[in-house]
């Protein structure tokens, strides 16, 4: 039925940021539809893309994704009203910043997916594995070793020093 | 230290098929936290909610983590289960392992190992969930009901039958709306008056109902069970409570001339009138515009004749503020005007069909006054420009609706019934006329409609053309009409003395203010959107209002007066509780980090944010921070993925929770 499937040397880990209203029950829909496709994408979900901070997609990338995946409702169709009209707005300006930092912006995609798009649900997770695949490793940001920016995570002694100073 | 339990389910085989559920629990029992796991072939059946309850006790479990099929599906029960066993509901999450793994990937060690990963996230997150209470709002059980026409009649009748208090708002002098004007209605031919004065009485009589005619909404604050609703009563210049409607003011007005819209303009009113004579309230308004007393200062005759000193120049507008629980929007529906294009409008006008510059072309309405038995005419079918009895009558369909290329593509679904409904009131009261109608099609679904279109042909003689007039123009006393029959393919023209066009039904002129008050959605026409074009047919997304009749879409009085009943039936189901819960996945600031910047106030879409005063024991003003209205807060998150300073936290989503998922990967 399905096509042998190819072992391949490299599998990239894929994390996907979606809302629940749209793209998480499109990702349903894909399951009692029983599509196929490739086991690299982690979930997790989301009330809305307006709530999904850039600082989760920096640790995504520092634990070790090799792509990411940010996807919502479709402009207009907001659960929250707007949500992911604001969610849009700052991932613009954060992927300029990922730019910046050296982060190659194929890794990170961003779409939309409703609720009735399985079938694109599929489509989108296995272009960007595909893609990812063909990347590589993701190293750039493993090295950088970024801080994160939230509060509590405040490890090392010299950040605590410097936190006191201020 | 947590003690997790976990519980993955076999879903039958759909999961266990693909997924080495054994090997999951097994894995996931080695890690750190977790102190019990299992699997179970039905976690949500019966014997397996009572192991997960039964478990809970016994093992003495803090935390739930059930692997099994998507949140969206059985979250709520087994969140229930575990609130039955003495946990917060909100220390359970579910891990999905079927939709998002058994059933969409084949390979049992690659299904095996992800499931494994998917438990593993949501076990770390399970860890930093937080008891959650359950949030109550308490509901104000009064209802505000905006429009007075048969659908905001029936909705307030039928809440305030229901034993609760209702506002009824209606921006005109009186309550009737356009089932008021209509003559006869289909699909029985009763007449309209006869059927609806009696309900506009019981709305005057009814002891739950407040009436604010010649109102209208001013502003709206609140939410679902609380809302506060500011209405400006306009100056009448007569005084409700004194006026006992004898009319004798209207007689002595010298001012006669003025043509009333209630009539289509067909018939004249003086300054000070009521539209109709059936009108509720009875009170008349003073039409300041043409009042003499209000343009010179002189006359005051009305002010002399009212025995009861009901008249009134002083009067000002007024402002009241009404707590309501709940809102139903019946606002009703404007005709499509033909003359030119309205400005600002994407619609485009119809001067090829002489409206407004011929006196004998008319739309739909005025021939409803001219049938109408109360109405200009006495219920006689004569012409607007000379008063005699059209021989030859033109009906024109689908006037605006359909007309993609004038920019409304829907249909307007009452044209073709009432069309019909005009071509046999015409033939019983012109028995040697003959009426003709250009029609695209007869869309005539509804129970005994069809029967009653055919009867307009086969009994009561009209003429159906199929096709569509492209142009009509004034000979003598006579109007040409050109057009095309698409049936047989032939040129028709007809010298008519009348001519009644169907125009569109369109949403309100300000439909889209109002809805911008009540932050509720509409579609490009300015027709109100429903939550669910199915499934939740009444109701706005925006908790707590609902929609009646033909604000949100054309329809006939059938479909009105339903969704009307259906709207204070869900208006009822509110207010059967005393007090709302709702999930606590609300936002919350933290008050010693917020800065006061307020730039989660402006992303809010739900104008949950409000400003707080911070203060010392003194009353000293320390510093104003952001409050998260849990009443009305959405839950979307956004205000915290913006706020600088991470002071706001959506409960249930925390960065904790959130970065203990990425982390645990
Ligand atoms: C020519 C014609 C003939 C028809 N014949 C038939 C028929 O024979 N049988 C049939 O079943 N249907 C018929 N219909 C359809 C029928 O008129 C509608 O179904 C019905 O009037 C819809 O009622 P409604 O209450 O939704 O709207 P409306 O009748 O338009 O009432 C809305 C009310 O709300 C008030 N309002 C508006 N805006 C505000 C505001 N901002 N604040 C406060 N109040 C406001 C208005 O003043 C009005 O009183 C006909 C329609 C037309 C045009
Ligand atoms: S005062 Fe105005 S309303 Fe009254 S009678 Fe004179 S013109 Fe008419
Ligand atoms: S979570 Fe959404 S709805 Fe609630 S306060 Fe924040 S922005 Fe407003």
């Amino acid at each position: 039925m399905h096509p042998e499937k190819q072992k391949h040397d490299f599998e990239p880990k894929i994390i996907a940021f979606v809302c629940t209203w749209c793209t998480y029950a499109g990702a349903d829909l894909a399951g009692t539809s029983r599509m196929q496709y490739p086991a690299n994408v982690r979930v997790l979900k989301f009330p809305c893309t307006g709530r999904i901070d850039p600082v989760f997609i920096l640790k995504a990338f520092q634990q070790g994704a090799d792509g990411v995946l940010v996807s919502g409702c479709h402009p207009g169709d907001c659960h929250y009203i707007a949500g992911n009209f604001h969610a849009r707005r700052r991932f613009a300006a954060f992927r300029k910043l990922l730019e910046f930092v050296g982060v190659d912006l194929e890794r990170l995609q961003f779409s939309w997916v409703s609720a009735a798009e399985g079938g694109k649900w599929v489509e989108v997770v296995s272009d960007l594995t595909e893609k990812v695949r063909n990347m590589g490793p993701m190293t750039e940001f493993k090295e950088l070793a970024l801080e994160e920016q939230w509060s509590g995570t405040i490890n090392t002694e010299e950040l605590k020093e410097a936190y006191k100073q201020i | 230290m947590s003690r997790i339990g976990v519980f993955v389910c076999h879903c039958g085989e759909n999961i266990s098929r693909t997924v080495d559920v054994e090997r999951v629990a097994a894995q996931v029992g080695k890690m750190p936290g977790v102190a019990f796991a299992t699997d179970y072939k039905y976690m949500c059946s019966d014997p397996g909610q009572t192991l997960l309850k039964k478990t809970i006790q016994e093992q003495k479990l803090s935390h739930v983590v059930v692997a099994a099929c998507s949140p969206r599906m059985h979250e709520k029960t087994f969140r229930k289960a575990v609130e039955a066993a003495g946990l917060n509901p909100y220390l359970c999450e579910m891990a999905n392992i079927r939709e998002h793994c058994s059933w969409v990937h084949e390979d049992k060690q690659e299904a095996t190992a992800k499931a494994i990963e998917i438990v593993g996230m949501l076990v770390e997150r399970v860890k930093k969930n937080r008891v959650l209470p359950t949030i109550t709002v308490p509901v104000t059980k009064r209802s505000l009901v905006i429009g007075g026409g048969i659908a905001g009649i029936q909705a307030a009748l039928d809440i305030a039958d229901a034993g609760h208090e209702v506002v009824l708002v209606e921006r005109d002098p009186s309550i009737g709306g356009h089932m008021a004007q209509l003559s006869e209605t289909f699909p029985t031919l009763d007449c309209s008056q006869c059927i609806m004065t009696p309900k506009m009485v019981d709305v005057a009589n009814h002891p739950n109902i407040t009436l604010y005619s010649y109102s209208e909404i001013e502003q709206v604050d609140g939410y679902i069970g609380n809302f506060q609703v500011t209405i400006r009563r306009k100056a009448r210049s007569v005084d409700e409570d004194k006026c006992t409607g004898c009319g004798v003011c209207m007689e002595k007005c010298p001012v006669k001339k003025i043509p009333n819209k209630f009539d289509c303009n067909l018939g004249m009113r003086p300054a000070i009138y009521v539209p109709f004579p059936q009108a509720v309230p009875n009170t008349p308004v003073i039409d300041r515009d043409n009042c003499i007393k209000f343009k010179t200062g002189k006359c005051g005759l009305c002010q002399k004749v009212c025995g009861p000193g009901a008249v009134d120049y002083e009067q000002e507008d007024t402002l009241i503020v009404e707590p309501v629980g709940a809102i139903v929007v019946a606002t009703g529906f404007d005709l499509y005007t033909i003359d030119e294009k309205p400005k600002g409008s994407m619609i485009k006008g119809y001067g090829e069909f002489g409206h407004g510059k011929i006196p004998d072309v008319i739309d739909g309405m005025t021939f409803e006054r001219l049938a109408s038995a109360s109405g200009p005419t006495g219920g006689k079918i004569l012409r607007p420009s000379d008063g005699k009895e059209p021989k030859q009558i033109v009906f024109i369909q689908c006037i605006g609706s359909r007309a993609r290329e004038k920019g409304i593509s829907y249909c307007s679904k009452v044209c073709c019934m009432y069309t019909a409904k005009h071509t046999m009131l015409y033939h019983h009261k012109v028995h040697d006329g003959q009426a003709y109608v250009f029609f695209m099609d007869a869309r005539t679904p509804g129970k005994a409609y069809d029967e009653f279109w055919r009867r307009s042909i086969e009994e009561e003689e009209a003429v159906y053309i199929r096709g569509m007039v492209s142009r009509l123009y004034q000979k003598g006393n006579k109007i040409v009409v050109m057009g095309s029959d698409i049936a047989v393919g032939v040129q028709v023209e007809i010298e008519a003395d009348m001519v009644v066009l169907a125009t569109a039904i369109q949403p309100r002129t300000g439909a889209d203010s109002l809805a911008q008050k009540l932050g509720i959605s509409y579609d490009k026409y300015n027709f109100y959107s429903e939550a669910h074009a199915k499934l939740r047919p009444v109701e706005c997304a925006t908790a707590g209002i609902y929609l009646a009749g033909a604000c949100q879409g054309p329809k006939d009085i059938p479909d009105t007066v339903s969704q009307a009943s259906a709207a204070a039936a869900k208006v009822m189901t509110l207010f059967a509780k005393d007090k709302l819960e709702r999930e606590p996945i609300v936002a919350r600031v933290k008050e010693a980090g917020c800065v006061g910047c307020f730039a989660c106030k402006k992303v809010c879409a739900y104008g949950a944010v409000e400003e707080k005063e911070i203060r010392d024991r003194q009353g000293n003003l320390i510093k104003v921070v952001a409050y998260v209205n849990p009443g009305v807060c959405g839950g979307c998150g956004t205000c915290q993925a913006t706020c600088p300073s991470k002071s706001v936290e959506l409960d249930g989503y925390t960065d904790e929770q959130i970065v203990a998922m990425i982390e645990a990967l």
